[in-house]
């Protein structure tokens, strides 16, 4: 995507009849797919054992794997959800990426470390510790595969929109045959690079992202100067809003509860992110607990100057665009940000569009790919490590035919996704994405922090922080206008809404929190008496005997 | 493959180490640093959302031309988050990695690989 002559090349390629920048995409498109996947298979070639699959070998370094956690974390939310959401709230949108910030060090100072000290593969390794093993693990793999799902439907519908947009398929078929496609493409990632050739793939598409990124950034600040006094100020005058746009009330403000929305938004967008899966998985692809704090460092660096930048790509998109076209596009904001690239680069229907179009948009397929990968990885390991090979196996399964379930569960779950991507509807993206950081919030958050740090902590608070977390958040959001009630609901036709917010976060994680409290001090268990204890936190602390 | 902890090992050796006065100190020093902090950018989190939803006026307040409080409160969040980062970093070089470090060497010479306790 670099250097003067791919540049004339893509000039040529794009002298520009409309539409054809829709082949541009497609090309450069098929140029990442084909390198990932040339990568993959290298990965590929180099994985031999478990330790290879679920966690690359632990051969990464700090700043490779701070690149992958980016590249894992700055999904179609982010990139699309954010940006659009800016263009279409103004400041409201802003939160969001506030949120997503701050949470990482809630990651940085209490999980990363003790949880790569203590665990081998995943989430439900550390839980199942100190516990009893069975019932611990299971929970873990169902809370570890609900969070995943529904970051899976967010980044689909993602990938919904934007086939809908930028390739100007309409008809149900062809939107349709893509999202089989970009499936196909990420079970092909899963299964034949394991965590190394994800990884590798999650770097990749973090570099052009940031790239990418700062291009449209750098464009939009030169249009205004560089001021961002100017630029907040165009936006407020185009959206037509006046100052009203630049301070927080727009999306959120309309009524009391939608302030408390906010509320809940917020809370679950900080406390979500040191819960999710994928991203707890990648603490285990380096070889210390230094190198895990060193890729927080690098990921908070790299992932708060993306964000910084989505602040003027959402700005600039307000002000340079009309706000019913970024509306008649998509509802919901979510294509903002490709025709903010399209208008940076000399508007539709010119060359400069439609290369930054092209450019934008390919790199947006690239990152909803990547973070679907990530995904599926992350639930297929659960599946396979916490769930197949301890659970149904009880531990007698062989590291091959562990490997082989994580496999097949990959496959099974990217076929999932693609059922996602097919039905999903016209949600904003970062609103869903929102919904996976309450869950995981709500179920994954307490019972980590409390086995790390407490001490009388005990199975059946184990699993009660996790299913009761889980059930209360899943069963707000059924109940919630996300699912029906609303024109902008899943199911709009119907009604069976009662639940005020869009973010049960409010009441599902103090819920969880409080449930895991509840579950260890009723418990009559006698595995809160020290020993185990004090194994997982001289070892969680200090690193010994870590694999 | 089990990913049960190891029962092979004398878990005594655990448990004597997290009595021991080393690990105590090793504890406080991550535990008094990260708790409060953690308590504290949540807090200023909350603030910040709390400000976001109920003082519309103190929000709107410009303070250079377009750039409104809202803004400037909102960067804060970002410079902070940075610098809480920075800070974390510092205090596990000079406080935890040397301690956790002389704590593992000592509970790994006890706990030999195959699991029987060496001699002290």
């Amino acid at each position: 995507m670099t250097g003067a002559t791919t540049t004339n090349a893509l000039q040529m390629f794009a002298q520009s009849e409309p539409g054809e920048h829709r082949t541009l995409i497609v090309t450069l498109f098929s140029v990442f797919v084909a390198f990932t996947l040339a990568v993959t298979v290298w990965a590929g070639r180099k994985t031999k054992d478990a330790t290879d699959y679920y966690a690359g070998g632990r051969s990464f370094t700090g700043f490779q794997n701070g690149l992958a956690i980016s590249g894992d974390y700055m999904s179609a939310a982010s990139f699309l959800g954010i940006a659009g959401a800016i263009a279409l709230a103004g400041y409201d949108g802003f939160l969001y990426s506030i949120g997503f910030l701050v949470a990482w060090l809630v990651a940085l100072l209490l999980v990363a470390e003790p949880l790569r000290n203590s665990g081998r593969f995943t989430m439900g390794d550390v839980l199942a510790y100190r516990m009893r093993q069975r019932p611990v693990r299971t929970a873990a793999g169902v809370s570890t595969i609900v969070v995943s799902i529904f970051y899976l439907l967010a980044q689909m519908v993602g990938a919904g929109a934007l086939v809908a947009l930028l390739l100007g398929i309409t008809g149900e078929a062809g939107k349709n045959l893509i999202v089989v496609l970009v499936g196909l493409v990420m079970i092909l990632y899963v299964t034949i690079g394991g965590m190394k050739g994800t990884t590798w793939v999650q770097i990749i598409k973090a570099v052009l992202l940031i790239l990418g990124t700062l291009l449209i950034t750098i464009l939009v600040l030169a249009k205004f100067d560089f001021n961002i006094s100017q630029l907040l100020g165009a936006a407020a005058d185009n959206s037509g809003k006046g100052s009203a746009f630049l301070e927080p009330g727009l999306k959120y403000g309309v009524t009391s509860t939608s302030t408390i929305d906010f509320i809940s938004l917020g809370i679950a967008l900080v406390l979500g992110t040191a819960g999710l899966p994928h991203i707890l998985i990648r603490f285990y692809t380096v070889p210390t607990a230094q190198t895990a704090r060193k890729s927080v460092l690098w990921a908070i660096g790299i992932i708060g100057g993306f964000y910084l930048m989505t602040i003027a790509l959402g700005f600039g998109a307000a002000a340079l665009i009309k706000q019913e076209t970024i509306i008649e596009s998509n509802p919901a904001g979510n294509t903002a940000a490709p025709l903010l690239a399209e208008e940076i680069g000399g508007g539709a229907g010119s060359t400069g569009g439609a290369i930054l179009l092209a450019m934008i948009s390919a790199v947006a397929f690239a990152t909803i790919l990547a973070v679907v990968a990530g995904l599926t990885l992350a639930s297929s390991s659960s599946f396979a490590h916490d769930l197949y090979a301890n659970v149904i196996r009880k531990g007698k399964a062989t590291e091959k035919e562990e490997i082989a379930a994580a496999r097949i569960a990959a496959v099974a779950i990217g076929a999932v996704a693609i059922v996602l991507g097919v039905f999903a509807g016209s949600l904003n993206v970062a609103g869903l994405v929102a919904l996976a950081f309450a869950v995981a919030a709500s179920a994954n958050l307490p019972t980590i922090l409390y086995s790390l740090f407490w001490k009388r902590f005990t199975t059946q608070g184990a699993l009660w922080s996790i299913y009761g977390g889980l059930f209360t958040s899943v069963f707000l959001v059924l109940f919630s206008p996300v699912v029906s009630g609303k024109e902008t609901s899943m199911w709009p036709g119907v009604d069976f809404q009662w639940f005020p917010l869009e973010n049960p976060g409010l009441i599902s994680i103090p819920a969880g929190f409080l449930l895991g409290w509840l579950g260890s001090m009723l418990s009559k268990d006698e595995d809160a008496t020290g020993k185990k204890y004090a194994e997982l936190e001289v070892r969680s602390l200090t690193g010994a005997g870590a694999h | 493959m089990s990913s049960t902890p190891p029962t092979g090992r004398p878990p005594d050796v655990y448990e004597e180490v997290q009595q021991s006065e080393e690990f105590g100190e090793l504890r406080r020093a991550h535990r008094s640093f990260a708790f409060p902090l953690t308590v504290g950018f949540i807090t200023w989190y909350l603030l910040y959302v709390l400000l976001s939803s109920y003082a519309d006026g103190f929000m709107g307040t410009e303070v250079v031309g377009n750039i409104n409080m809202a803004f400037v409160l909102g960067i804060l969040q970002f410079v902070t988050t940075f610098a809480i980062a920075w800070w974390y970093a510092r205090h596990a070089a000079a406080k935890l990695d040397p301690r956790s470090e002389q704590l593992k060497a000592a509970v790994e010479s006890r706990v030999a690989g195959n699991g029987t306790e060496v001699g002290k």
